[in-house]
């Protein structure tokens, strides 16, 4: 039972940072039906830059983490600004391939840096410190993962719910036009999507980085497993992506604890594929995911 | 030039039926152990992944075949998706492929990787330097040997199926799905038909990818990385066109090769981690972005349009010097 909770308590830790990528995914699929497949390297480069900044310059952690933010937050506006604001009206294809640009571009940017490898995370606490109970180790990153993630959740609920910009960002979400003629900023909404999906993103990498001890230029893709976690609840429903988000990673965590029982039969590796596995499923019995809007179209 | 031909393949799918694929290292994993599995040797030691020894001539049809097999059982599955929906599967079927490639290891040796046949017509290996008429050839000139012919006559069957009544259909349901309905073309046929045509020149490529010289793979080889540039060289050569996938595969797997032969980094960067595969990456990435943005028809598009402009300029010059401009042969556009 003990080891069960073990699982649990870790498959929690890490959907959280499924579920900060996924909201990432969410909230810019939203409000500008773009998906930015270069979500992953902004996990890469926010841990990167807040590594940097606290090892190589002497940082304070929070100062780095301020730092690493306003980096990637700058990125993902000016890219939106620059790159995608003249997309608008292009096939999915062509959008999707420009944020596949953007990722080899950034992921290749940490390379070239050459301090890539082997990088220590930026952290306030130690690597494995926590508290055992009842058998069971609760790490210190895995607790501050999941508050941190609930900070999140509840600051974005506020922030969508009773702030203008948060009002004017699901107005565009449900009917783009419709917000234009009342006077919403799309612009402003579009930067605002970037912005924040780009902050979560850095949230999420820092404490990812955390949680692997040391981390090169493949970090970011472990994004790769929020997109189950986006189909899963529903690609245009943002408490849908948190709930995908905890799922896969119970689920993957689950099995990979799991597997050496049932090794013979799966064979090494089971865990990596799972979330896909379920994705599929999902995508068979229930397309519009868990929370998602169901779309209707006829041919 | 094997590259190329994959590329080929990708284009078929996402360039000419506008369905957006990830997977096609899935597919040329398949071709690939497909041919291992006929065409390798003799298990050495007990353990040793299977190998039938077959020839060429078995092996390499049998890697398309099996690929598109396997096409045509996915298909069903994956194309009743659209647009994201889609690419996130392909993706899914990479991540599933490494963990089967990994696990299969009766045929694909495992992680650790396998042998793979080396092409060979009877006494005729193209893998060793043999001398020919008094010539001695090295491996890779062999190579190109074999692969020209190869990657011509796909590039013609691609062409000309392209032009047909099924490659019509094709574009039609890149363009638009309801219109293509509309005016009778059965879209999943379709669909199929191009996912299954994609898959067979896929698992080509890779039989041939794997058994370039060395003839060595690891499951890993077949990742997601190898899937992007792939459709890397799509965009930059040239959505939709055969002679963009040859450009464009060309660019980006001959830039870092280019780059390292004629050592156009200074030395003092080798220490910095830079590499010529970083360098050609951020290049590729840039022009990804850049032809996304202004010539989403990639290189194949500029120079299309550049001929059509020099064309139009020599008309009105002719035009001017008081010489009927003939009904010059028009400007051929490849749609």
């Amino acid at each position: 039972m003990a080891y069960f909770i073990q699982l649990a308590f870790a498959g929690l830790a890490q959907g959280c940072i499924y579920a900060l990528v996924a909201l990432g995914f969410t909230i810019i699929f939203k409000s500008s039906g773009v998906i930015n497949f270069a979500q992953g390297e902004f996990l890469l480069v926010g841990a990167f830059i807040a590594s940097v900044a606290t090892f190589e310059w002497g940082l304070n952690f929070f100062l780095a983490v301020f730092i690493a933010l306003l980096i990637t937050v700058l990125i993902g506006v000016l890219f939106e600004r620059f790159a995608l604001r003249y997309m608008i009206g292009r096939p999915a294809f062509a959008i999707i391939m420009i944020t596949i640009g953007l990722d080899i571009l950034l992921r290749t940017g940490v390379v070239m840096t050459g301090k890539a490898n082997e990088r220590p995370p930026a952290t306030p606490y130690g690597i494995a410190s926590g508290v055992n109970y009842g058998g069971v180790h609760f790490g210190e990153n895995a607790l501050w993962t999941i508050l941190v993630t609930l900070i999140c959740c509840v600051a974005l609920y506020i922030f969508f719910r009773y702030t203008r910009y948060g009002l004017a960002m699901r107005a565009a979400a449900i009917d783009q036009e419709a917000a234009l003629a009342m006077g919403v900023n799309i612009r402003l909404v579009y930067a605002l999507a970037w912005g924040i999906a780009a902050a979560v993103a850095t949230i999420a990498g820092i404490f990812l980085a955390i949680n692997v001890t040391t981390f090169d230029s493949t970090l970011g893709s472990i994004a790769l497993f929020a997109f189950p976690a986006i189909i899963l609840g529903g690609l245009d429903s943002i408490p849908g992506a948190v709930v995908g988000g905890v799922v896969i990673g119970l689920v993957q965590l689950l099995t990979q604890g799991y597997e050496s029982h049932i090794a013979n039969f799966v064979g090494i590796g089971f865990d990596t594929i799972t979330p896909y596995l379920l994705m599929i499923i999902i995508l068979l019995v229930r397309p519009y995911g868990l929370f998602g809007t169901r779309k209707v179209e006829r041919v | 030039m094997i590259a190329a031909m994959a590329t080929l393949s990708l284009n078929i799918l996402s360039g000419y039926t506008g369905l957006i694929s990830l997977g096609i290292t899935f597919f040329m994993g398949i071709g690939a152990y497909t041919a291992a599995w006929l065409g390798g040797p003799h298990p050495f030691f007990p353990g040793d992944p299977v190998g039938l020894n077959l020839s060429i001539f078995i092996w390499l049809p049998a890697a398309g075949v099996v690929a598109a097999l396997t096409g045509a059982l996915v298909g069903p599955t994956a194309l009743r998706l659209k647009g994201f929906y889609l690419a996130i599967v392909t993706l899914a079927l990479v991540f599933i492929g490494l963990y089967l490639f990994k696990n299969a290891r009766a045929i694909t040796g495992g992680p650790q990787g396998r042998i793979f046949p080396t092409p060979s017509f009877g006494d005729l290996s193209f893998s060793s330097p043999t001398p020919v008429f008094g010539v001695l050839l090295t491996t890779n000139q062999w190579y190109f040997l074999l692969l020209t012919p190869l990657l011509a006559l796909m590039a013609l069957f691609v062409h000309n199926v392209m032009r047909s009544r099924a490659g019509r259909a094709f574009q039609a349901v890149r363009d638009n799905e309801t219109g293509a309905a509309i005016i009778g073309v059965n879209l999943f046929q379709a669909k199929m038909s191009a996912f299954i045509f994609s898959s067979f020149l896929a698992g080509i490529a890779g039989a041939l990818w794997a058994s370039y010289p060395g003839g060595y793979a690891e499951p890993n080889t077949w990742n997601l990385i190898l899937a992007i540039q792939f459709v890397a060289a799509m965009l930059v050569g040239g959505v939709a066109s055969v002679w963009g996938s040859i450009l464009g595969a060309a660019f980006v797997f001959g830039l870092p090769l280019a780059l390292d032969t004629f050592s156009l980094i200074p030395q003092s960067t080798s220490n910095t981690g830079l590499t010529s595969g970083d360098l050609s990456a951020i290049l590729y990435g840039l022009l990804i972005i850049l032809f996304m943005l202004f010539e989403p028809t990639g290189v194949i598009g500029f120079i299309r349009r550049v001929t059509s402009l020099i064309q139009r300029f020599d008309e009105r010059a002719k035009v001017k010097g008081g010489v009927k401009a003939n009904a010059s042969e028009p400007v051929e556009l490849e749609s």
